[in-house]
């Protein structure tokens, strides 16, 4: 018997437990990827089941109905009307909690009238008992026209019974539970007249909805059968009254609640969380955590990874025959990946932290806690979430606000996001720091470098909050405030999906990020390696005529060919080009180098300078950081990285817009140049100024 | 003075009478907010706003903008 395959799509509200369903089914068999041309995560699993059929089990964004108002709701709308996408389901899987049920059913009525399969699977089962909930089932079947599955997908209990109604879902009627063309019968007998063939439904949400409608042409829909978008509105509202109006009938008889049986400890825990002292005093403790685990706990990791690389660099370099390749090898290609693999304990803490406070129901409270105090820049109490994440990467911070309704408060988080200190600029921080600020300790216990870097996060803070602030008045945007969240229930986090999450997001960014810096290694060491000219290729020659009444140990010579040779390759060409531009700041042609492939991102810094010293260098045992240090100014004497130039670089790099990745998220989000090119040249502009200031002051 | 969402106190419970369709979220439709439906001022924020309600059994925390556009009628406890 050959395997069959299906399309299963699991839909629901948010916090109903979904993606968890979605683990329980797909175990680790998930492919995560983003629909095409926009940044709507799309999550695809595979899972086999009985009698030889294999379901494609498509994951898709939580929303609260079939009307969109985001681009996550609009993925939803656009699978289920086009029947020719080869995702479309053959059977939906409706996933609901028990104790929203009434809510969580509002977008099952939706999709049975879509004339799709619908199973309806009910979850946290195992909450039941505590809440004295009792349900009809047989009775709740027959009213919604579907098989119900009871599932505890916490517990793993009912899946299988799941997996049983997915194989037989050609048993579940197509017929919708409730007529909803009642709420203006005229209408929609007249829509229905001019197309018969077409789902009454369908119609109405090509209408109402702003969605790609392939097989018919929506201008000939909507131009015959306006209306004013009050009116729509409206008839949306009689609606939605229409579909409660069913599921509260359905419910009175198929739920019960005893009331006296629900201890609920949801207005204990927000009755802290929430307050103006405890609640402010415990937040900001969670982030001291968070910090805490980045700063310090991911050093060891860190360390061990840097040295792994190290010591692989030196014995490639010394195992291999020698030649180009074994030089791109050691002094390229290693060096490169390193540079992207010690970010995985900093981005993995990060994404475990976020995990557990969004799984838990807690980042809701901090939404409802900060939004009064954010709006005063211009902000929404649901930037806080794309700000704490930025720390991490503002490519999902940026996507994460997503979210927040009013376009004028979003427009602004995207802008500002960028200057949170993300986990690239750490190594740039971190080396920079270890060469110029003494590591001695004020009051016995803090330590100068741990304070700049703290200093430095503070820095980029205020830096987005008070751009905002000036974002919030210079922009004319009118745009309606409209905040809804939903404050879940509390839940433990469940390892399962934490730990899942954890994986796919550190993966992902480990991947997009590595492709970038490795390729730009590559690169640089090519254009290290070689130049135009003879100033390039007869360095031997001339470094000889120079030194023709010095002698030269061997090694002295090797270096002085090694420095002739790099000056004038092209990437030294390209380096000097920039040098009168960042003389002020303090910096030479070799930080100029390492700033022009910055601008793709920021953490090729140190690969940068890594790759430069290394050219040529016949040590590869010595660390970048020994080698930074014996630099010097060939003009004065001096270090090349003192204070002065420390501190600007520091600047420099806390407020330029280093990412090429960040841009393009900015322009996908935003769908306009405009917003990236202000971003770019405003960051810049702040970044260099502040940079000279600091110098000139200092120097 | 008309009775709002904004002019509960915490814990008062009340029923939804009446609002600008227009002027109110489609979304705050969907999560049950319509006349007739069942309102309770669970929390207020510490500067006095968002406020945090139960409306017709979904917890969600919406503006004083918002809630000032609600009109309810209060329920009067026995207790």
């Amino acid at each position: 018997m050959s395997v069959q395959n299906i399309n299963v799509a699991l839909i629901g509200n948010p916090n109903t437990g979904k993606t968890s369903v979605f683990n329980q089914l797909t175990g680790l068999n998930q492919q995560v990827g983003n629909y095409p041309g926009i940044t709507v995560e799309k999550k695809m699993g595979f899972c086999k089941l009985p009698h030889n059929i294999k379901a494609n089990i498509l994951d898709l964004p939580g929303t609260y109905s079939l009307n969109a108002s985001s681009m996550d709701e609009s993925v939803v709308i656009e699978l289920l009307l086009n029947k020719n996408d080869k995702l479309y389901p053959d059977v939906a899987v409706v996933v609901t909690d028990v104790e929203n049920l009434k809510r969580n059913l509002l977008i099952y009525t939706q999709i049975k009238d879509l004339e799709i399969p619908t199973i309806l699977v009910i979850n946290m089962s195992d909450r039941m008992e505590r809440k004295g909930i009792t349900l009809d089932i047989p009775y709740l079947e027959e009213k919604l026209k579907t098989k119900i599955a009871l599932v505890s997908s916490r517990k793993g209990l009912g899946i299988d019974e799941l997996k049983e109604l997915i194989v037989s879902y050609k048993n579940i009627t197509n017929e919708p539970c409730l007529n909803a063309s009642v709420i203006d019968p005229e209408y929609f007998e007249k829509l229905q007249h001019a197309f018969p063939n077409q789902l009454m439904y369908k119609l109405w949400l090509v209408i109402t909805q702003d969605v790609n409608f392939s097989n018919l042409d929506r201008n000939e829909v909507r131009n015959t059968f306006t209306k004013s978008h009050s009116e729509l509105k409206r008839l949306q509202q009689k609606e939605t009254v229409k579909r409660y109006q069913f599921i509260n009938d359905v419910l009175k008889k198929g739920l019960k609640v005893d009331a006296s049986m629900a201890k609920d400890i949801r207005a204990k825990l927000d009755r802290v969380l929430t307050h103006k002292i405890w609640g402010y005093a415990i937040f900001f403790a969670i982030l001291f955590l968070i910090f805490q685990s980045i700063f310090s706990w991911s050093t060891i990791p860190m360390d061990f990874i840097d040295n792994t690389f190290a010591s692989l660099s030196s014995w490639v370099a010394e195992e291999l025959p020698s030649g180009i390749l074994t030089d791109l090898l050691s002094q390229g290609i290693i060096p490169g990946i390193g540079g992207v693999i010690i970010f995985i304990p900093q981005i993995a803490f990060l994404f475990l932290f976020i995990s557990i406070l969004e799984e838990s129901g807690y980042m809701s409270r901090v939404v409802f806690l900060m939004d009064k105090i954010m709006r005063r820049f211009g902000l929404s109490g649901k930037s806080v979430v794309p700000l704490i994440s930025g720390t991490a990467c503002a490519i999902p911070a940026i996507m994460a606000t997503r979210n927040i309704e009013n376009w004028k408060e979003r427009l602004i988080t995207i802008l500002v996001t960028p200057f949170t200190t993300c986990s690239a600029r750490l190594p740039v921080y971190a080396i920079i720091i270890s060469l110029v600020i003494p590591s001695k300790r004020v009051f016995g216990v803090l330590n100068v470098q741990g304070l700049t870097l703290m200093a430095l996060y503070v820095l980029g803070f205020f830096a987005a909050i008070l751009s905002a602030y000036i974002l919030n008045k210079v922009l004319k945007l009118e745009s309606k405030t409209y905040f809804v969240v939903e404050m879940p229930s509390y839940k433990l986090p469940l390892f399962k999906n934490v730990g899942i999450n954890v994986v796919e997001k550190t993966k992902a960014f480990i991947v997009g990020a590595g492709k970038i810096i490795l390729a730009i290694s590559i690169i640089l060491w090519f254009l290290a390696s070689y130049g135009p000219g003879k100033d390039f290729n007869e360095a031997e020659t001339i470094v000889k005529e120079r030194f023709a009444n010095t002698t030269l140990t061997e090694t002295q010579f090797e270096n002085e060919v090694a420095s002739q040779k790099l000056e004038n390759s092209y990437i030294g060409l390209m380096g000097r080009a920039i040098e009168p531009v960042i003389q002020p700041l303090g910096y030479d042609w070799k930080i100029g180098i390492a700033l022009i492939s910055s601008f793709a991102a920021r953490e090729v810094f140190v690969g940068t300078l890594a790759t430069i010293y290394s050219v040529g260098d016949t040590d590869n045992e010595s660390t970048i950081k020994s080698k930074m240090q014996a630099e010097v100014r060939p003009e004065t004497g001096g270090k090349v990285f003192n204070f002065a130039t420390g501190i600007s670089l520091l600047l420099f790099y806390a407020f330029a817009m280093q990412c090429a990745s960040t841009l393009a998220i900015t322009k996908k989000e935003t769908n306009s140049w405009k917003w990236p090119a202000m971003q770019l040249g405003f960051m810049s502009a702040l970044a260099y100024l502040t940079a000279l200031i600091a110098y000139q002051i200092l120097k | 003075m008309q009775n709002t969402i904004h002019t509960l106190k915490k814990g008062e419970k009340a029923i939804i009478k009446d609002f600008d369709i227009d002027l109110i979220p489609l979304k705050l439709l969907e999560m049950g907010c319509l006349p007739g439906s069942f309102v309770e001022l669970l929390q207020i924020a510490p500067f006095g706003d968002p406020l945090y309600l139960d409306i017709n059994g979904s917890h969600v925390a919406i503006r004083v903008e918002t809630a000032r556009e609600i009109e309810v009628e209060l329920i009067k406890s026995n207790l």
